[in-house]
């Protein structure tokens, strides 16, 4: 079906199959930021915003998102590198294959939440797995650049 | 991964009867979280997304909630949250993460009637109404107890009562399925237990809400009843955990739910 | 200028962090096949006639392979320097297959949707077989796991096929059961380990095409190129001069990518079809067939004096290896060799038992890879005899564990050369408030339990990894670094540039690292082993000291003063008594212009005798819901030797993520298989890793040791660093509430249930 969708404020034209999810369809736009980590919903790595709001888009039919705003990491590189530099002076990127859905949903619950508390933080990344930190250099990381300190 | 031949999206309610009408074996598309788990063909598929149900909607006398409403919505709704001791968005944020909760629909989530739902006992704790398009409106505990028959849910209307709530769950992981859950609501002096994730779909024990409710306060001790709760349902055995655990188990959150709700 | 001891942020950290397109599939081209496999729904079986006509007839179908078109030469998928310890006893496919998920028909197309529709056109008709899926009746079943007759070992180990032995290893010094029998106490317990999986986030992948000379190359999510390349070639059956591996960007491997799981599918069907092929396993396919840690089955002796000195200890079990033999013999003997060191006070050890095959997935690598199985197994009974003794877990250690210098029954002579494991206790100890709460608080229904235990790996393999580098100076004056290890996320690549920069006395940003190409890197057994750091780290501080030498003879001829009395300080070769410099880069710019001079670089090999112990103590505190046994995580502290840090930001975050992991095996991740053998923890939904809510609070201090043969000092921490959560719960879990779980995982229900049995 054809369809337009509006991807880090550029719009597409595009003619997706109607059980294309979004995370193949940007994919194949060259967002290759978009990973797909466990095919059952529940590792949070191809997390994008849609119309602001973090999303599953390997769960998120493609056709469902034409009229909203779709925003991928590629999209907001200044301040994902604000939060990456920040994440990596932790060591905390580790393999980085979690961090840009990571990312997309730390900036979210930013500037979603006002002066949340440690267990706001965890309860607003549950759906974001790593493997590799064990997540308490993780939580240092928010921590640092919620005080809005600059690395 | 289910795939779809072809997609209709109708924008009234009308046009999805006539859909449905002509096709008898459409297939609803919710959240599409456990579609997503099935190699399902699916010859025609309907898109309730622009049928303006993903509202809720809150009345002088109801909270009624769209189809499409999300998890999301439900946890972030400050009617929810004011009303019935926010036991609803509760039961909802231990599903998962906030990304999939903004996927999952409600209309899907009772539709499905899932054995491990969080949120049909807490639904059950209220006066719940599901609202079917050709069904119409049924008490949600008829609907559960009904064979699933080919209809669309378009909303869920809860009365606004003042009752007490109290949502209880026990995981391993925080994000894994419950092994059990139970609500408790108290209305006047109408008590409900429900149980869930035994792992069949959450019930109402009536018996033991009923010793509860004919009881005053003082005479029948939470302990009692919640053993006559785990007396009255029937729990099974799965990977996750077995019958005599869970049977067990319903006798300490049903305790605890009325204790919070006494609290 | 100093970069060792610093917590400089990993070089490719940003970049990665960020989404940019630096891991395998994202360096696929446009036309790449895709390929998928068919894999056996039965758990043993032959496959008695293939039918493939009407998959190769679809449209877009470019190749579909059975057994009948590979090369009938086995080979073993372990990333292992040859000759490989584990059995050669696998095809690319093969007529019978072993395991639900073995593989059964390769198939690429031009896109995904058609070759799984082609996957479901191949027409299978199976002779079934009765399944080995019990570790313990595995031995002598009457099923043969591998009747073949061309099955090969490189060495002696012990594999029995027709009793279903892959392995079997004996290490036993002194009189056992005389010793046992003059012990005041002995205690004894039964364990068993599950078959835990790595879950790293990025699964299984490879991209291969053939290049302008018509060589194979393989980009691929690996920790073991080289292993890779000598491994496809004989797969194969094509000479390794015509491979080229190559590793970008990986997302995790914890072990899982010491296999070559699954670079042989696209390389075949690109020698085939001449195209680029990919193949991208599914989270399913990475849980149900690849690989994962050995589940092991031990049963524990220790006996001890009245004032708790052990005296003997006997380790006697099974590990399962699955299907094929991977890393069977080398996982089982780590067992015991990362363990039984520690209690030197011992006059008699017994390590015996057998790997064996059964019709489950096959076993691998993961992170401690056999350490992290027997140090649940002997922390536990030691835990069980402080206990039984009455004396303090942390004092029963104190007094039996080795120290720097002294050697033990299983070091044959050898002397420990590094350790501040007795520091660790005592600082984990006051760290987590031990004295306070040992053994519990009781809190209404809620009772709160400590626990501790410790535990030693290697770094490296002692006289077999042996890992080289390169160093040059470039033209314009900076530095080309060339190493064959493999950064994983680790950030390997990273403290490599902080040692040659330390050696260099440079700028890390005069420096560039390339790894890992096996057209350009020098030899490198690959990241596994807990050997970078140690191996690969003293192969690039020779090479870089090497260069340093060699600069300053060009300085010494430019300034006229003898080399050794020169300083390199940063970008300028200087002479303190004249006070006169020259620049390294007028250095470099003049050796590569003009006949008569030569680009300087230099080259180091390092392999070494011994492998030197981290070690890692480690404490528990958990709060036990004594209504429904529900274990609640609080505060894990762990406490590392790794010798001196090189990186202490990113030694610390290996240290966290290696506890939650061990904290997963302990407490969340079950392994269930159904009666038929198929493995039904198969996604990320029913097999639980921690979330960020699960795990408390992880605390990790250093105790920095001096390793005389590691670079700056550093031993390894990668590894060792997992292997004490299990039994430090476990104790806790014990100490709050007096049930002792002898089975991994602990579940609610396992907790709740011996509280019953107890009251």
């Amino acid at each position: 079906m054809k369809l337009e969708l509006l991807i880090n404020q550029k719009i597409y034209a595009l003619d997706v199959a109607p059980d294309e999810m979004l995370a193949d369809t940007l994919r194949s736009k060259g967002f290759l930021s978009i990973r797909k980590g466990c095919d059952t919903s529940c590792c949070g790595l191809c997390t994008v915003w849609i119309d602001g709001k973090p999303v599953l888009s390997c769960t998120m039919l493609s056709f469902r998102v034409a009229g909203k705003a779709i925003t991928t990491i590629e999209g907001i590189q200044p301040e994902a590198e604000k939060f990456a530099r920040i994440l990596a002076a932790e060591g905390s990127e580790q393999c980085g294959f979690c961090s840009p859905g990571f990312i997309m949903t730390v900036i979210a619950m930013k500037n979603e939440l006002k002066n949340p508390t440690e267990q706001d933080i965890q309860h607003y990344l549950a759906g974001n797995l790593c493997r590799c930190t064990g997540y308490m250099g993780q939580m240092r990381a928010i921590k640092t650049y919620l005080r809005g300190e600059v690395q | 991964m289910f795939t779809i031949e072809s997609l209709h999206q109708p924008q009234t309610l009308s046009e999805v009867k006539q859909l449905v009408e002509k096709y008898p074996d459409i297939t609803v598309l919710g959240g599409c979280g456990f579609l997503k788990l099935s190699s399902r063909k699916i010859p025609v598929a309907l898109d309730l997304s622009r049928c303006e149900l993903e509202k809720i909607h809150e009345t002088e006398q109801h909270i009624e909630i769209g189809a499409m409403v999300t998890l999301r919505d439900i946890e972030k709704n400050p009617a929810l949250n004011q009303w019935f001791d926010g036991a609803l968005p509760k039961a909802v944020s231990h599903i998962l993460g906030v990304q999939f909760r903004s996927c999952a629909t409600i209309g899907a989530s009772v539709y499905a009637k899932y054995g491990f739902s969080d949120i049909l006992p807490a639904l059950l704790a209220l006066d719940t109404q599901v609202e079917l398009l050709r069904g119409g409106r049924m008490p949600l505990v008829d609907f559960l107890s009904k064979p699933i028959t080919r209809d669309v849910l378009t909303r869920i209307v809860i009365t606004k009562d003042k009752r007490r709530v109290s949502y209880q769950n026990l995981r391993n992981a925080g994000a894994d399925f419950p092994l059990l859950n139970a609500a408790v609501s108290k209305h006047d002096a109408e008590w409900k237990i429900i149980v869930g994730a035994r792992p069949a779909r959450a019930e109402i024990a009536v018996q033991a809400s009923k010793l509860l409710t004919s009881s005053a306060y003082g005479t029948v001790d939470s302990g009692t009843v919640a053993m006559a709760a785990s007396m009255e349902l029937a729990f099974g055995s799965n990977n996750k955990a077995s019958a005599e655990y869970r049977q067990a188990m319903c006798q300490v959150l049903v305790k605890r739910a009325i204790e919070e709700v006494l609290a | 200028m100093k970069w060792v001891g610093r917590s400089v942020s990993k070089i490719d950290g940003v970049a990665i962090a960020t989404g940019k397109p630096l891991y395998t599939e994202d360096l696929t081209v446009p036309g790449t096949l895709v390929v998928k496999l068919l894999r056996s729904p039965h758990a043993f079986a032959r496959i008695k006639s293939i039918d493939v006509a009407a998959a190769k007839q679809m449209v877009g179908v470019e190749c579909v392979l059975t057994h009948q078109d590979v090369p009938q030469v086995r080979f073993t998928k372990a990333g292992q320097s040859f000759p490989e310890p584990s059995p050669y006893d696998r095809l690319i496919l093969d007529p019978i297959v072993r395991y639900v998920g073995d593989e059964v028909a390769i198939v690429a197309a031009v896109d995904e949707k058609t070759a799984l529709a082609a996957l479901d056109l191949i027409k299978v008709e199976y002779e079934v077989f009765e399944p080995v899926l019990d570790l313990s009746s595995a031995i002598d079943h009457p099923s043969v796991v591998h009747p073949e007759t061309d099955l090969h070992c490189n060495f002696p180990i012990g594999l029995e096929q027709q009793r279903n032995i892959a392995s079997s290893h004996t290490v036993e010094v002194g009189d056992l059961a005389a010793e046992l029998a003059l012990c005041d106490v002995v205690v004894e317990e039964t364990y068993k380990t599950q078959a835990q999986a790595q879950a790293m986030m990025e699964t299984f992948r490879s991209f291969t095409y053939l290049d302008q000379a018509g060589r194979l190359v393989v980009i691929s999510s690996t920790q073991i190129p080289f292993h890779v390349r000598r491994q496809l070639a004989r797969a194969l059956q094509i000479p390794a001069t015509r491979i080229r591996v190559i590793k970008p960007r990986i997302g995790g491997g914890f072990g899982a990518k010491q296999t070559g799981v699954c670079e042989v599918y696209p390389a075949i069907v690109t020698l085939k079809t001449g195209k680029p092929a990919k193949v991208v396993y599914e989270r399913k396919e990475t849980f149900i067939a690849s690989n994962s840690r050995h589940a092991t089955e031990f049963k524990v002796r220790m006996g001890a004096s009245h004032d708790g000195i052990i005296r003997a200890i006997e380790i006697v079990g099974l590990s399962d290896t699955g299907a094929y033999g991977e890393h069977a013999p080398t996982v089982f003997a780590v067992i015991g060799d990362k363990t039984m060191p520690l209690y030197n006070k011992t006059k008699a050890i017994r390590y015996q038992g057998h790997a064996v095959y059964t019709n489950k997935l096959p076993g691998g690598a993961l992170r401690g890879y056999g350490a992290t199985q027997g140090t649940f197994v002997q922390e536990s009974t030691v835990n069980k005899l402080a206990a039984e003794l009455g004396i303090d877990p942390t004092e029963i250690r104190l007094k039996n564990l080795i120290r720097e210098t002294e050697t033990s029954l299983y070091y044959k002579g050898k002397k420990l050369g590094s350790s501040s494991l007795h520091r660790c206790i005592e600082t984990g100890k006051s760290m987590i408030g031990w004295d306070a709460k040992f053994p519990r608080i009781e809190q209404g229904s809620k009772v709160r339990g400590v626990g501790m235990a410790v535990t030693m790996q290697g770094s490296g393999i002692a006289n077999i990894d042996t890992a080289s580098a390169e160093i040059r100076l470039n033209d314009d004056g900076f530095y080309t670094v060339l190493v064959g290890s493999t950064d994983m996320g680790t950030g390997s690549d990273t403290i490599l540039l902080q040692m040659a920069a330390d050696v260099l006395n440079a700028d890390m940003d005069q420096f560039i690292i390339n790894a890992a190409d096996t057209d350009v890197s020098p030899f490198d057994p690959g990241s596994y082993a807990s050997s970078t750091t140690y191996v690969t780290g003293m192969a690039v501080k020779k090479a870089a000291e090497e260069l340093r030498c060699k600069i300053l003879e060009q300085a010494a001829k430019v300034l006229q003063a003898p080399a050794d009395q020169l300083e390199l300080s940063g970008e300028q070769c200087v002479d303190p008594a004249s006070g006169k410099t020259v620049s390294v880069a007028s250095i470099a710019a003049a050796a590569v212009v003009g006949p008569d001079h030569r680009q300087l670089s230099a080259y180091a090999t390092f392999g070494s005798p011994v492998s030197p112990p981290p070690f890692v103590a480690g404490f528990a505190e958990v709060e036990v819901d004594k209504e429904t046994g529900k274990v609640t995580l609080l505060d894990f502290v762990a406490v590392v030797d790794c010798g001196t840090v090189i990186n202490p930001a990113l030694a610390r975050v290996q240290t966290e993520g290696g506890i939650v992991q061990g904290i997963g095996m302990a407490l969340f991740e079950d392994v269930q298989y159904d009666k038929k053998g198929n493995l039904q923890s198969n996604s990320f939904m029913t097999y639980k890793i921690p979330g960020r809510s699960d795990v408390g609070i992880v605390r990790v201090a250093f105790e920095e040791s001096y390793e005389p043969t590691g670079p700056f000092g550093a031993k390894s921490v990668g590894e060792v660093v997992i292997n004490t959560p299990a039994p430090a719960i476990v104790a806790a879990i014990y100490n709050a509430v007096g049930v002792q779980i002898s089975e991994l995982p602990v579940t609610p229900e396992k907790v709740f249930k011996g509280m019953q049995q107890k009251s």
